[in-house]
């Protein structure tokens, strides 16, 4: 890599994408777009544990469930990827 | 508008528990999270739980470990949190404090998904800690020790895999070889590029080892396996030379062993025979005991069962893996073994628990093996129990919380002097309700009458080296009554004590002696029963005695002080006179300090509405140092030592105060500090105590003394942790007291109120309110109070359970079949249940076992009415067909045919997922009959959507319904439409309504301001908020101001502003031709947001209420964890200054504990305005000493102003 090439926008936006998981691209899909919102928002109801408890108690389940239940839900949040339009 | 934020009490659910020995020695402690705060519990030699510290680190806590350098004697506290850094905390036991070690930042602040925090594992030896992400993120921290002994900490290792959830990671015990982690990884890098969902359902959680090189200071990723997709949580297994090594890997339905080059070994947890098929069993918290000779575990389900599982091992090679029955406890978000046989608790909602073992699970009991384990083309054959009673542990101390705090209204039903909060705590079988005073609470140990109404009594030692008080003495106004105290307390005759007059004050005198100062003398009882009597020269008598154990000070009628001190034989001299210019009105000498011959000071006062302080030095005996002027005469005094500092027993950085405090006779406590040297009187401060005059006595909490004031209630004021409280005692009125020290009671107090002599102790220091509680029968939603009859109206509602009567079925059910054998898993357990037939027949309380779950679809809820006064629930409506009630209120109509009637919103077959979607909803109308006892269904109208709010309007009903705002009237059969709104964005939660404004609460969108046109029949939003807020609770403030609080945890304030209101309140058509035309697709005026802040709890309730007599009101708060804040405004620029100066020195000075910047952490969601965090700001007198001073010159004040600011500025809330 050349010295210039560090300022560039474009390897800089390249570099923010591999470090911080979810920084968005022009190429970005719809459905990118909304799983990445939900999975920060599963992780964000996990790591603020007064709102796993809110969730536990419209629920009637544990807080440890409500944790399990979530951290599943972050492998499919969306449900299946649309087709790709370029197969 | 300025804001003081301040929390009145701490949370007090847990997030999670850590044991170990952070002090050091041989106790163990406890270090709870509770989401911003940590605290270090112990239990004490009685087995209660006693707080030792208590810190707010203004971030939130997700994670606590703890661990031990080799050879040390003490563990350290690792601390995983928001702010995207580790810190590693030591306890610090002379200063009571935690001590940052090391604090090292790796990533941004928040819960964020790849930024560690969220998990944290430690090697058992020590030597390295990993921090884990939700996703990608793993950090290895290598611990070590420098030449000195300190701790060091490496830079991080990483062990990043992308693309990849991480469930839960743990410390793989491998003795001294490499630190090994293991982690529960699945990798969805295919299942998001599928559209078939063929690689979706084919993903495969693995159980990865990472290994960490100590010689190549490097992080590799040494094995990785497939492990049961249900896998949820890690175990770490002892390793070396006390066990096998490996994990344990908890997954739904199965424990498994597993370990690198080892076959699984695996096991079902047993099934509650009740539970519903399709319901799995997860393991929620689990802890390792680990003796010379043997190591266990104890896993807990999510249904608060607790298994014991086992290992057959041989050396390195595991045989057999046994999970057995132990005992069902409420369901815990941490459970931690201590070494002395306690096993604490940290329930995830309500009481928290210490137990103690009776047996470790010895006795046969239900067992699965991965012996027996049986594979049939369903899956693995299960193995069913039924719950007992708890046969190996013992409850011995309850920690009390008010997690969740559903709902919570401050009134003063009960007509005290200051309005109690009642709150609906809670979940299902565990639910109450709880009415909290301000105050301590008080444990009576003794109530006895006496012949004739006493006016005083003392307690007094026979030696001054006794442990305990040997003497009651109680004066009445003719007579003089000696009790002594033994086994029993008893009258006696023999003490030397005169019986025939009214005494004035009792004490020990020099070191053996005792003495009774009488209207006519003062007699002095000498240790061999040799007595002295000194008597008054002429007609005059006593009036007034001060005190200590080596000086006498007595008033005589008419104003002449008498001064005695005792000599070094013990005897009484009567050393100087006085001519006071008045009577005298009360007098108090500062007890003799340590290694003194004498105290220096006296106090009298006046009834010319002063305080002098006198000089007892021999130099200037009773010469006038000081006088201080009062606003009504001074009916007592009392000298009292504060040593306000969190450090040591020391105090050598924080010298304490000699405080005078002064009881007048308009009710108010007036506290001065003396200066030790020359007397002068400075810095005052005072606080209305009540409607009687204050009497101040002394007396001892923990070792320290205390001043109990009794006004028309009684008060405490002593230290806790570093800061001096004054706190109400939750008590009668009592006339006289005193301290009482038996060997039952080790610092009890003796006191007297009517005809009555009590004992008390006081409990639970610190705390801020008492409760009294009121258990309920489901999950509490909302209450409303009868305006007339002061009775409240709950509404209970609990998804997936079974309703009374299928519960009492199914349990007499259970019970006959528990005869014949329940299941044929073990013959051993058919003979416990022959031999145990009593506790069969014992019903198993819900509160300990959970109701049994039934199908999500299914629910229940009541409707109770309950008198606060008796607590008995006068009527209680079962509703039937999964029927729910979610909202509640009460109306009149306008016709007024059947006064107050009570509206409850139901939902019928509610579901929230997959797709939120009910059967109907309902507006039920009740009458109150029976005196508002009991209720009468009137009728049932059928809407559309959920009835989630409900206000009465004009004599109307306004209910929200979904995203509709309706106005009905009541009609014969059912409620009449008479006007609508559809245009709300979501659902309406919330409405409340002032003159003809309606404020309504959007789920997700703020607040919207509506009108009523009576003349055009029309609802229709005029202004609303244009920042998207996910309401939990709402409270109208004032005509153009809305509270309201988010799910995030933010409290916010909107004001719509003067000139629209005017302009809006002008206008004849009420800015209707606006609101045609509209703005964004919203109203066409906007709120503003006045006040911000973030509490960093999910706020349930907000309420605008005074918890003092005639003080101002403030916003309080109930949050889900159970805490309870308040914001108070300021009422002036000088305070606002002041204490935002005050703010940031604290930010600069006294950064948080965990790494969280404090602004950041107030700014979370939107930046903080307008609102001073108090909480912040009493962590002040924690600072060390020329810090204070430091920051006391920046704000032109001395620390002592700004400790007695800061105590004004609580006292005005509470």
């Amino acid at each position: 890599m050349q010295a210039s090439d560090r300022f560039n926008i474009n390897s800089q936006l390249e570099h923010l994408q591999a470090k911080y998981v979810g920084t968005g691209h022009g190429d970005l899909s719809r459905f990118e777009w909304a799983v990445n919102i939900q999975r920060d928002s599963y992780a964000s109801y996990i790591g603020h544990y007064p709102m796993l408890a809110y969730f536990g108690i419209a629920e009637n389940e544990s807080i440890g469930r409500e944790r399990y239940n979530f951290m599943q839900k972050m492998l499919l949040p969306c449900g299946l990827p649309p087709d790709r339009e370029d197969d | 508008m300025y804001l003081y934020s301040l929390t009145l009490q701490q949370a007090t659910g847990i997030i999670c528990a850590i044991n170990g020995n952070f002090s050091g020695g041989k106790t163990q402690e406890i270090a709870v999270a509770r989401g911003k705060i940590l605290d270090l519990l112990r239990p004490d030699e009685n087995g209660k739980i006693q707080t030792i510290h208590s810190v707010e680190v203004f971030g939130a806590i997700r994670s606590l470990a703890q661990f031990r350098l080799t050879g040390a004697q003490k563990d350290y506290i690792v601390v995983g949190s928001d702010s995207g850094r580790i810190v590693i905390l030591e306890y610090n036991k002379e200063k009571n404090v935690f001590d940052k070690v090391h604090q090292e930042t790796f990533g941004k602040s928040g819960c964020r998904r790849i930024v560690p925090g969220q998990y944290l594992a430690v090697d058992p030896k020590g030597r390295a800690v990993m921090v884990g992400a939700c996703e990608k993120q793993k950090l290895v921290y290598v611990l070590n020790r420098d030449t000195a002994a300190r701790l060091t900490i490496s830079s991080p290792l990483e062990a990043h895999k992308s693309h990849t959830i991480c469930y839960s990671v743990c410390g793989v015990d491998c003795g001294f070889d490499n630190p090994l982690f293991a982690a529960i990884e699945l990798d969805y890098s295919e299942a998001d590029q599928d559209p078939t969902g063929q690689a979706a359902s084919e993903a495969q959680k693995h159980l990865t080892f990472y290994e960490l090189d100590l010689g190549l200071n490097h992080v590799s990723r040494k094995w990785s396996e497939p492990v049961d997709n249900g896998a949820n949580m890690l175990v770490t297994v002892p390793g070396g030379a006390d066990g096998p090594s490996g994990v344990l890997v908890c997954a739904e339905n199965f424990v498994i062993y597993k370990n690198q080059g080892h076959p699984d070994v695996r096991a079902v947890i047993p099934r509650r025979a009740d539970l519903p098929a399709e319901r799995g069993v997860l393991v929620v918290s689990a802890a390792m005991h680990k003796q010379k000779t043997m190591f266990f575990f104890l896993i807990q389900t999510e249904y608060g069962d607790v298994f014991k599982v086992t290992l057959d091992h041989d050396g390195d090679n595991v045989s057999e893996l046994k999970i057995k029955y132990f005992d069902t406890i409420p369901v815990a978000a941490s459970i931690c073994v201590l070494k002395l046989g306690f096993l604490f608790a940290a329930s995830e909602f309500g009481n928290h628990g210490l137990y103690q073992f009776q047996a470790i699970g010895e006795e046969p009991d239900v067992e699965s093996s991965s012996s027996s384990l049986m594979e049939t083309e369903e899956g693995f054959q299960p193995v069913f129990f039924q719950p007992r009673r708890l046969k190996n542990l013992v409850r011995i101390d309850q920690v009390e919380s008010l997690m969740p705090l559903m709902d919570m209204k401050i009134l003063n039903l009960f007509e005290e002097e200051t309005p109690q909060i009642f709150s609906l705590c809670g979940r299902g079988p565990r639910s109450s309700l709880r009415i909290l005073r301000p105050g301590l609470a008080v444990s009576e140990m003794a109530d006895s009458a006496l012949p004739g109404q006493p006016s005083a009594v003392w307690t007094v030692k026979k030696n001054v080296s006794d442990e305990f008080d040997a003497y009651i003495v109680v004066s009445f106004t003719n007579a003089t009554l000696v009790l002594s105290i033994g086994e029993t307390v008893e009258e006696v005759n023999d003490s030397g004590f005169l019986g025939t007059t009214p005494s004035l004050a009792v004490s020990l005198i020099g070191d053996d002696s005792l003495m009774q100062v009488h209207p006519n003398g003062i007699r002095h009882i000498r240790e061999d029963g040799r007595i002295n009597e000194w008597r008054t020269p002429g007609k005059r008598s006593i009036v007034k005695v001060g005190y200590n154990r080596l000086q006498v000070v007595i008033a005589l009628s008419g104003g002449e002080l008498i001064y005695f001190e005792a000599d070094m034989s013990g005897q009484l001299m009567e050393v100087e006179k006085h001519e006071m210019s008045g009577d005298v009105a009360c007098l108090d000498i500062a007890p003799v300090p340590e290694g003194r011959q004498r105290s220096r000071f006296l106090a009298v006062g006046s009834y010319d509405n002063t305080v002098r302080i006198l000089s007892l030095d021999p130099d200037d005996c009773l010469q006038i140092l000081s006088v201080q002027s009062v606003s009504s005469a001074p009916e007592s005094l009392l000298f009292l030592e504060v040593q306000a500092s969190i450090g040591g027993d020391d105090g050598a950085d924080h010298p304490a105060n000699l405080f005078l405090n002064s009881g007048l006779q308009n009710g108010v406590l007036f506290r001065t500090v003396v200066d030790m040297v020359t007397g002068q009187l400075s810095d005052s401060r005072s606080r209305f105590l009540g409607l009687k005059p204050p009497k101040l006595f002394s007396i001892s909490v923990r070792g320290r003394s205390a001043m109990l004031c009794l006004s028309s209630r009684p008060w405490l004021g002593y230290i806790h942790q570093g800061h001096f409280l004054l706190t109400p005692l939750s008590y009668q009125t009592l006339e006289f007291a005193a301290p009482f020290s038996s060997d039952q009671c080790a610092e009890g107090v003796v006191s007297v109120a009517g005809d009555a002599l009590r004992i008390f102790m006081i409990d639970r220091l610190g705390e801020t309110f008492n409760e009294t509680v009121v258990p309920l029968r489901y999950t509490p939603r909302k209450f409303v109070i009868h305006p007339k009859r002061k009775l409240l109206v709950i509404i209970e509602s609990d998804q997936g359970a079974f309703t009374a009567e299928e519960r009492e079925a199914a349990r007499k059910e259970c019970f006959a079949a528990g005869g014949v054998g329940e299941n044929g898993n073990g013959g051993a357990d058919q003979m416990e249940n022959g031999a145990d037939d009593k506790d069969k027949e014992d019903p198993l309380s819900d509160e300990q076992y959970g109701y049994p779950k039934a199908e999500s679809e299914k629910w229940v809820s009541c409707i109770r009415v309950l008198d606060p006064k008796s607590a008995k629930t006068t009527c209680l409506l079962e509703l039937q067909d999964n029927e729910a009630a979610y909202s509640v209120c009460t109306v009149n109509f306008h016709d007024k045919e059947y006064g107050t009637l009570l509206a409850v919103g139901t939902v019928k077959g509610m579901q929230f997922w997959p797709k939120k979607n009910l059967v109907a909803g309902f507006i039920h109308i009740y009458r109150f009959v029976e005196d508002g006892k009991s209720l009468e269904l009137l009728h049932k109208t059928q809407v559309e959507g959920v009835p989630l709010a409900l206000c009465q309007f004009q004599g109307r009903l306004l209910a929200g319904i979904g995203p509709i705002l309706r106005l009905y009237d009541l009609g014969k059969k059912r409620l009449l439409r008479k006007c609508e709104n559809k245009l709300f964005p979501n659902t309406i939660i919330s409405i409340q309504t002032y003159r003809d404004r309606i404020y309504v609460g959007d789920i997700q969108e703020s607040f919207h301001y509506c009108k009523y046109r009576r003349d055009e029949n029309q609802l229709y939003i005029f202004a609303d908020d244009c920042v998207p807020r996910w309401l939990t609770a709402s409270h109208h403030v004032d005509f153009d101001t809305m509270a309201g609080a988010d799910k995030f945890g933010n409290v916010y304030f909107v004001r719509l502003p003067q000139d629209v209101s005017e302009e809006i309140e002008e206008d004849p058509t009420g800015g209707k031709i606006k609101w045609e035309q509209g703005k964004l697709n919203g109203a066409p005026n906007k709120v503003d947001e006045i006040v911000q802040f973030h509490v960093g709890d999910v706020v349930t309730c907000l309420q605008k209420a005074s918890m003092i007599p005639g003080g101002s009101e403030s916003i309080m708060y109930g949050t889900v964890m159970g805490g309870i804040g308040a914001l108070h405004a300021f009422t002036s620029r000088d305070d606002v200054d002041f204490f935002s100066h005050l703010e940031m020195h604290m930010r600069q000075e006294h950064p948080p504990l965990c790494g969280r910047d404090h602004m950041a952490y107030r700014s979370a969601y939107f930046p903080v305005k307008d609102v001073i965090d108090g909480d912040l700001c009493e962590q002040f007198p924690t600072l060390p000493m020329d810090m204070q001073r430091k920051i006391a010159d920046e704000l032109d004040r001395t620390p002592a102003e700004i400790l007695k600011k800061l105590e004004d500025a609580r006292n005005k809330i509470i």
